[in-house]
């Protein structure tokens, strides 16, 4: 087995990237996902690749833009506010189909908001985040390994379906050190016809474009794209089931609230709470299926959350609002204690009696 | 089946972020489970750092200790800020030459050591992190005290491998270190 080394969440990002054929990276520094860009401008010369810090988020995401139309790998990385920056190079790319990494480790908002970890970016990054009718997929890593593991995975999603693929990490995530065995490096096989490689006079042109002034083309292009999305809601669905087998309440969250949420169900369940975990791995597509089976066993739900409830809904409509879905929630960069979570399941206990 | 959560804080420049890395490779190395999250942000410039770590036979959970079990603190505000959140029978690790007062809690083990003096007069000024990470390792046993070198590599960098021996002499300082 390759060897266990200590790494940080970003730090791991970044190495991940690198060994999954990414040569060209385009960023801007912000807290607190620097390291992931500081680990590009060290290694990337060394291997041939591109670092470039650019004078703007809004620039980074443009450069990502161009070389994606090339079909080469290529990825940013930013917190929170530089995400918002992103938006519309984010939608171009999602409008010209094109694959490309974005990594968001996410600080509290809203505005300059803190530099502490949350999760409040959830709506913007799984209901789209920029103009127009597209999704992301979405993955959210809730270790080290993580991080790591998942990088490859968007990468690989990313060319598959032709689409922008987003890590939705947040500071603890990109700040803490876990040990992670690195992937061994791979050459991304996928064929890309559409990419603009130069025609050597010897094929039609290809276009990379998202403008289309006939609406019966782009409505034709937006039905296409979201029978694209309607497969990889099929195929694509990752999750975690955590002491589901006889939980008479779930508790649904990602990445660093899960981890929080795991340690509470561990000690709730010492007290004779029956409660287990479902953990999206993918936010979108969102694991509707796996909540909505849970809904017919399960007494209830509560969505743990560092946000005022955003995951909420989903969990809310996945199972149709067959059973009620409460809240556990801190915002602003604080992180929920085991103890709250536990408060709030002793709580529904109660209420039972 | 045991778990660690331990809680390191001083002043920025003390090396408590280094103190938690240290520990966590030795814990690595051990083959346990283990988490280190440092804090980050603008108190680490001149203000309090801080760093979670967590050694354990079982897989870790959450990697954010808030009521450690092993305590060790570098300056006052450090003290002031985290001697309520030990848990209950912790072992709290007190630089005393930079933290004049005792604890007030007596559900808790303190210890004593004043290592920012010992570093002093031993001739390594910045190690007192060490002295302070080898007096925990003796009363808390959170890793063992072999082999010490092979996880000092991982930290110290290979271009100053003069600093494993002044390393390793600071955490032998603080692993006999009787008071």
């Amino acid at each position: 087995m390759a060897e266990k080394v200590l790494m940080k969440g970003n730090e791991a990002i970044a190495e991940a990237a690198i060994r999954a054929g990414c040569r060209h990276y385009f960023g801007y520094p912000i807290t607190p996902q620097t390291e992931l860009a500081a680990y590009m401008a060290k290694r990337m010369p060394k291997i041939g690749g591109v670092f470039l810090q650019a004078e703007s988020e809004v620039s980074a995401i443009n450069m990502v833009y161009g070389v994606a139309g090339t079909g080469l790998r290529v990825m940013t990385s930013s917190s929170s506010p530089g995400v918002s920056l992103k938006q519309e190079g984010i939608s171009y790319i999602a409008g010209a189909d094109l694959p490309a990494l974005i990594v968001n480790v996410q600080r509290g908002g809203p505005g300059l908001g803190g530099i502490q970890p949350s999760q409040s970016d959830y709506f913007q990054a799984t209901k789209g985040g920029g103009h127009g009718d597209y999704h992301l997929i979405v993955l959210a890593p809730a270790s080290v390994q993580e991080m790591a593991d998942l990088t490859a995975t968007a990468f690989d999603l990313a060319d598959k379906y032709r689409m922008p693929t987003m890590i939705l990490a947040d500071g603890t995530m990109g700040q803490m050190m876990e040990p992670v065995v690195l992937p061994e490096p791979y050459e991304a096989k996928s064929e890309k016809p559409w990419a603009v490689t130069g025609t050597k006079c010897e094929r039609e042109h290809n276009i990379i474009n998202s403008l289309y002034l006939v609406p019966e083309e782009l409505e034709k292009v937006n039905f296409a794209r979201f029978e694209k999305y309607k497969t990889i809601e099929e195929n694509e669905v990752m999750y975690e089931e955590y002491m589901m087998d006889d939980a008479e309440y779930c508790i649904v969250a990602f990445g660093i609230a899960a981890r929080v949420s795991k340690n509470a169900i561990n000690a709730a369940r010492a007290k004779g709470i029956k409660v287990g975990l479902i953990r999206p791995i993918t936010l979108w597509p969102f694991p509707k299926d796996v909540i909505n089976k849970a809904a017919d066993k399960v007494k209830a739900f509560i969505s743990v959350e560092l946000s005022m409830g955003q995951m909420i809904e989903d969990v809310k409509l996945a199972q149709e609002c067959k059973k009620p879905v409460y809240l556990c929630n801190r915002a602003g960069g604080m992180i929920p204690e085991p103890e709250e979570i536990i408060a709030k399941l002793e709580e529904l206990e109660g209420g039972n009696d | 089946m045991a778990t660690n959560n331990i809680l390191i804080a001083g002043f920025g420049g003390q090396g408590v972020l280094f103190a938690g890395k240290f520990l966590a490779y030795k814990g690595l190395l051990e083959e346990k489970e283990i988490s280190w999250l440092p804090s980050y942000g603008p108190e680490m410039r001149g203000g309090t750092a801080n760093c979670s770590v967590i050694i354990s036979d079982t897989p870790v959970g959450s990697p954010i200790v808030s009521t450690p079990d092993v305590l060790m603190v570098m300056n006052l505000p450090s003290l002031d800020k985290y001697e309520a959140a030990a848990a209950k029978g912790a072992k709290v690790f007190v630089d005393s030459t930079l933290i004049t007062r005792k604890l007030v809690r007596d559900d808790v083990d303190a210890y004593y050591i004043p290592a920012t003096q010992m570093a002093k007069d031993l001739g390594i000024p910045t190690l007192a992190n060490m002295i302070m990470v080898g007096k925990v390792i003796k009363e808390a046993g959170v890793v063992s005290f072999d082999n010490m070198v092979d996880s000092l590599k991982k930290v110290v960098s290979a271009k100053r491998a003069e600093l494993l021996e002044l390393n390793l002499k600071a955490i032998e300082a603080g692993y006999n270190y009787i008071g």
